[in-house]
């Protein structure tokens, strides 16, 4: 099975993905969350008490079908390697960073095109962001940055994280160990078992088509190559099609209930600090969890970086919080990016700069 | 024949050396990949190009030739 040999199929299998984050949606995830990896890393890292953010902790079973999805596709189809030793620490870096960018905008790429297709204008201002951050790593590259080879290592090793992830799923299913939130987005999710099986397709199409936010972009500007986006142009239509026809494409800047803020400056900011890692990582936070799941090392420390990141951000005050109503008041609540945020954000751009023009492929020193 | 190694870099890495590697050459190129989505890339770049490939699986990489 290739999904990657012709737009077609590209758009269908971002298709099927936008099927997937619509029924999940439907079923119970936050509407605009739907599939937000960001977000959905953040709160199993809160259901293992890695933060405290008690509206925020959740197992979520569609990260565990992701990987397990990507590994169980790649194994058929003869495509799982695993490889490890290109730079694992500055990946994991760039992980906590990931993390800390999306969590300044509050979505992840994923999140921002579901919340594009929902009419949320802050999105679009954010989608600036994360062009300009791709573009930068663009550069980056182009003036030589790499994180150096992988290579080959024992078989088993790769398979590490899809064992971890299933762990998770025994701990979540069979005891009472993990945190899960009885109120706020923590506490909505689809059953389980949807989760997991939308997790499980959404991981196989994205694996088989290659799908990566960052990843799409970058194609376009470094070499003009517009197939990775028409699985990303696949999925936002899917969403869009969705939203207006069930009327919940409302277009605006402060909605409340959508878990967004209209900061500007800062949604750009943080997006160009997760398409600036991104690229420099090789992919999206979905791709590091497809890759990692194909049996990349280095991408399963990159998602080791993301959950340390995710719980930085809620431990130490990064986050944003997002336009809500008041409940007595009935006044609206203006979302805001926390100063503690807003200097996490400009250091972890610094850092990706130090990264981006110190890590350079051995032709390109000289 | 040039030879362009992109064993184990990531993405989009082999297919920017490849696509150096091809600027003006004049013989064949041959690119070795370590993972089958970059094998495909590089076809797929050859063939975009107007160039023929032709790939081989050796002992844990692709080697792909370009003419």
């Amino acid at each position: 099975m290739n999904l990657s040999d012709s737009k077609k199929k590209l758009a269908l299998a971002g298709v099927v993905c936008g099927l997937v984050a619509v029924c999940l949606a439907l079923m119970g995830n936050p509407a605009n969350m739907a599939f937000c990896i960001a977000c959905f890393i953040r709160d199993t890292a809160g259901a293992f008490g890695m933060h405290q953010a008690e509206v925020v902790q959740y197992a979520r079973p569609e990260i565990i079908g992701l990987v397990l999805g990507s590994f169980l596709i790649s194994a058929a189809t003869k495509e799982y390697r695993s490889t490890a030793g290109s730079s694992p620490m500055i990946r994991f870096v760039l992980g906590v960073i990931i993390m800390i960018g999306a969590l300044v905008f509050l979505g992840c790429p994923l999140r921002m095109i579901i919340r594009m297709s929902a009419g949320d204008l802050n999105a679009w201002v954010a989608l600036v962001g994360f062009i300009l951050g791709i573009a930068t790593g663009v550069f980056a590259l182009k003036n030589g940055f790499s994180l150096g080879r992988a290579y080959a290592t024992n078989k088993i090793n790769g398979a590490v994280l899809p064992m971890i992830v299933t762990g998770i799923l025994v701990l979540a299913l069979a005891t009472s160990l993990l945190k899960a939130s009885e109120a706020g987005p923590g506490s909505m999710h689809a059953p389980v078992i949807a989760s997991l099986i939308g997790g499980l397709v959404f991981g196989a199409f994205a694996q088989k088509s290659r799908m990566c936010f960052a990843g799409s972009m970058r194609d376009v500007i470094l070499m003009k190559n517009f197939d990775l986006l028409s699985v990303i142009a696949g999925l936002f239509v899917v969403l869009l099609i969705f939203n207006i026809a069930t009327g919940r494409f409302v277009a605006g800047f402060n909605t409340p209930g959508v878990i967004a803020h209209s900061e500007h400056l800062w949604n750009i900011l943080g997006m160009y600090t997760v398409g600036f890692a991104a690229v420099l990582a090789g992919g999206c936070p979905l791709r590091q969890l497809i890759l990692a799941g194909q049996g990349s090392s280095d991408a399963a420390v990159t998602v080791v970086g993301m959950f340390v990141g995710g719980a930085m951000c809620h431990n130490f005050g990064l986050a944003a919080s997002g336009t809500s109503l008041n409940p007595e008041t009935k006044e609206l609540v203006a979302g805001a990016v926390p100063p503690n945020g807003k200097i996490a954000c400009i250091i972890c751009i610094i850092i990706c700069f130090v990264i981006a023009f110190t890590c350079k492929r051995e032709d390109a020193k000289k | 024949m040039k030879e362009v190694d992109a064993r184990g870099l990531s993405c989009p890495e082999p297919l920017m050396l490849t696509a150096n590697a091809l600027k003006g050459a004049t013989e064949a190129v041959k690119v070795l990949v370590s993972e089958p989505h970059q094998k495909m890339n590089v076809e797929k770049y050859a063939r975009d190009h107007g160039k023929k490939s032709t790939s081989t699986e050796k002992d844990g990489y692709f080697e792909v030739v370009i003419e």
